[in-house]
């Protein structure tokens, strides 16, 4: 076993919910992971049993080969930044930076040029002598990050840090979050609902869902290649088709029946036999949209349809396209768009065509995932 | 910061009812106390320093030190019991937290006197609980539970109790519990996350707590009147004694004023604590 952080087994209940259940992951040491699910998960319960709020009914912790499972927060080597930071409201930013060191009984100008260092490297310098109420959202977010960092923790341990800022700022704090990885080194796990944040920090995601984790990986293999129904939808945005397989082309590819859309060609992603029932994901940007005809390469899929609703989102535009009995939704960058050039509008016959390839054969589909899915209400 | 108009109208109200209750009557107490007293009782023609002579008395300091004592001594023991009352009040659910705060009020509505009677009754030498000390032989045959300053104490702090919760109680039930995780978090052990940011982040509503039960205790008069005995009198029962028994108002109002003015120096130094 290797893994710096590592939970083998863990389960926590409340009564007769069970939070967590038998999650067993292996943090890499300098790694940022993140834990990503909706809220419920059970991702902030995993957190509070790193850092000591609250204990496994089974299962063991282990950070750098030693069992913290029972240790009290107090003696573990990690530190949290909480989601409403925390900070000490009668303490200055430098007293709340000075918390955790002065508890160490580190001599005291070791401790002042740390912390010193700590405000410089958030820069908050000019702050340091407020209160953390006369700061800003996104100050005192800094102020909970060095509060944690300065301590040396083995693991930081981030609580939807982001979440209670707008949009912009959270953007601009999760580009300087990531550079203050780069600079300490420190591993880092950072728990969210929001994909795009855990798309863009991480090195390797755990989705949770239901207190069990669905997938491990890194971002672009979690986006790409889903093993469940509720990772595609999650993450991101997905078609989901099902199907019988009825014939086998060659090693990559299989044809297979859709009831109601018609037959599509498939990549094999799994080992798959003439009859099974598949299910498949399709991510809308995968799905070209054309009024015209277009030329289809090998092993490529057409289906014609009708557009019934359009959302325009600036840098791309989604459609959602009735065909047969399914609706599709297609979604298209405007690499090229000009507003003289007459767009596809309501009611629209249209092309929908993708490769093979575009698809992704899930392992594992819910149905109850479907619900997951943006689209507008049928009428 | 510039005062309008209606706002000075809103607060005159509030202000004829100070000045007619507590100002006006304080003002007219400071010059009793300047007047001379007369043998058949009531307040004399003059002016005269006489009553202001009598707080030198040697029987005073002697009282004021008891006052003190047990007051503080009181206070020290709600607050050491309204603190964990509060704090896991504040960590109990909405539903269990009005229960239980029901409770805390219930004894209210039964009258103070009545209530200061009832323990008279329980402390009693032939109560229950003197009874029961006496047969384990915790208390001697002629030890009593009454009149004494021990009695005074245990009937003011349940009589006091709930004044000093319900404040602690308003400003825990504010805190953030949250501060408390990120102590641990960084290395505190349970007491010093609880003395250095649960003490500090209900700081008003404990010196509300501490005020509400000192200053009242200060003038304490019926329960050590009732239950304490005659070796036990508080400056209160002082007052009381000079007004009805000897009749002699400059005194009883040389008295009060000094108690006043003793009152009012924790209040000033609390607000000179708020300013700064």
């Amino acid at each position: 076993m290797s893994g710096y952080l590592r939970f083998e087994n863990v389960t926590r209940r409340f009564g007769s919910f069970t939070a967590v259940d038998r999650v067993s992951l292996e943090i890499e040491k300098g790694e940022t992971f993140s834990l990503l699910g909706p809220s419920g998960c059970g991702k902030t319960t995993l957190l509070r049993m790193a850092a000591g709020f609250d204990m496994p009914d089974e299962g063991r912790i282990f950070l750098d080969g030693m069992d913290i499972t029972q240790l009290p927060p107090d003696q573990r080597p990690v530190n949290t930044v909480f989601q409403s930071y925390a900070l000490f409201p009668h303490l200055s930013i430098r007293e709340n930076i000075a918390f955790g060191p002065k508890l160490s009984r580190r001599p005291a100008k070791e401790i002042r040029s740390e912390i010193e260092r700590m405000l410089e490297l958030v820069d908050l310098t000019a702050h340091a002598d407020k209160k953390p109420a006369q700061l800003s959202g996104g100050q005192k977010q800094r102020v909970a990050i060095a509060r944690a960092l300065v301590n040396k923790p083995k693991v930081l341990l981030l609580d939807e840090p982001l979440a209670a800022l707008d949009l912009k700022l959270r953007q601009r704090l999760l580009i300087e979050l990531d550079a203050i990885h780069d600079e300490v080194g420190i591993t880092f796990i950072y728990v969210t609902h929001d994909q795009s944040e855990a798309m863009s920090i991480s090195d390797r995601i755990a989705v949770m869902n239901k207190g069990s984790v669905e997938q491990i990986g890194k971002p672009a293999e979690i986006y790409e290649a889903p093993r469940t129904s509720f990772v595609a939808a999650f993450i991101g945005d997905t078609n989901f088709l099902d199907g019988k397989i009825t014939d086998r082309i060659d090693s990559r590819f299989s044809r297979c029946a859709i009831e109601g859309l018609g037959e599509i060609i498939i990549d094999n992603d799994k080992p798959t036999s003439v009859g099974d029932r598949i299910h498949l994901s399709l991510r809308p940007e995968k799905i070209l949209i054309s009024g015209d005809k277009p030329n289809l390469p090998e092993n490529g899929n057409l289906i014609q349809g009708v557009i019934e609703d359009i959302i325009y989102f600036g840098a791309s535009t989604r459609y959602w396209v009735r065909c047969g009995d399914w609706r599709l939704c297609a979604e298209m960058q405007h690499r090229t768009y000009q507003l003289d050039q007459s767009p596809l509008k309501w009611g629209d016959a249209v092309h929908l065509h993708w490769h093979a390839n575009d698809g992704y054969l899930l392992e594992k589909y819910r149905e109850e995932d479907e619900s997951l899915l943006t689209l507008p209400d049928e009428e | 910061m510039k005062i309008r108009k209606p706002e000075i109208l809103a607060t005159i109200p509030s202000f004829l009812w100070l000045a007619l209750f507590v100002f006006i009557p304080v003002a007219i107490i400071f010059t009793i106390a300047f007047k001379p007293a007369l043998a058949a009782g009531g307040i004399g023609e003059g002016w005269s320093l006489d009553a202001l002579k009598s707080l030198n008395d040697p029987v005073y300091p002697r009282l004021l030190l008891r006052t003190i004592s047990i007051s503080l001594i009181t206070t020290a023991l709600c607050i050491a019991i309204a603190l964990p009352v509060a704090w896991h009040l504040a960590k109990l659910s909405p539903k269990w937290r009005s229960r239980i705060l029901i409770l805390i009020i219930i004894p209210f509505w039964t009258n103070f006197v009545i209530r200061v009677f009832a323990w008279q009754q329980i402390l009693h030498a032939e109560g229950a609980i003197a009874s029961a000390l006496r047969s384990l032989g915790i208390i001697g045959e002629t030890d009593r539970l009454l009149g004494n300053s021990v009695a005074v104490i245990i009937v003011s702090v349940y009589t006091y109790l709930p004044f000093a919760i319900l404040p602690i109680f308003a400003a825990a039930e504010k805190f953030d519990f949250n501060l408390l995780d990120a102590a641990r978090d960084l290395g505190a052990k349970p007491f010093r996350a609880f003395h250095s940011v649960f003490i500090p982040g209900i700081r008003q509503g404990l010196i509300t707590a501490i005020l509400i039960v000192f200053i009242p205790m200060l003038g304490s008069y019926v329960i050590p009147d009732m239950v304490g005995g005659t070796d036990n009198q508080m400056i209160g029962n002082k007052i009381a004694q000079r007004n009805f028994n000897d009749r002699n108002l400059p005194q009883a109002a040389a008295l009060s004023g000094a108690l006043t003015l003793l009152v009012l120096v924790p209040m000033f130094l609390r607000r000179k604590e708020r300013n700064s």
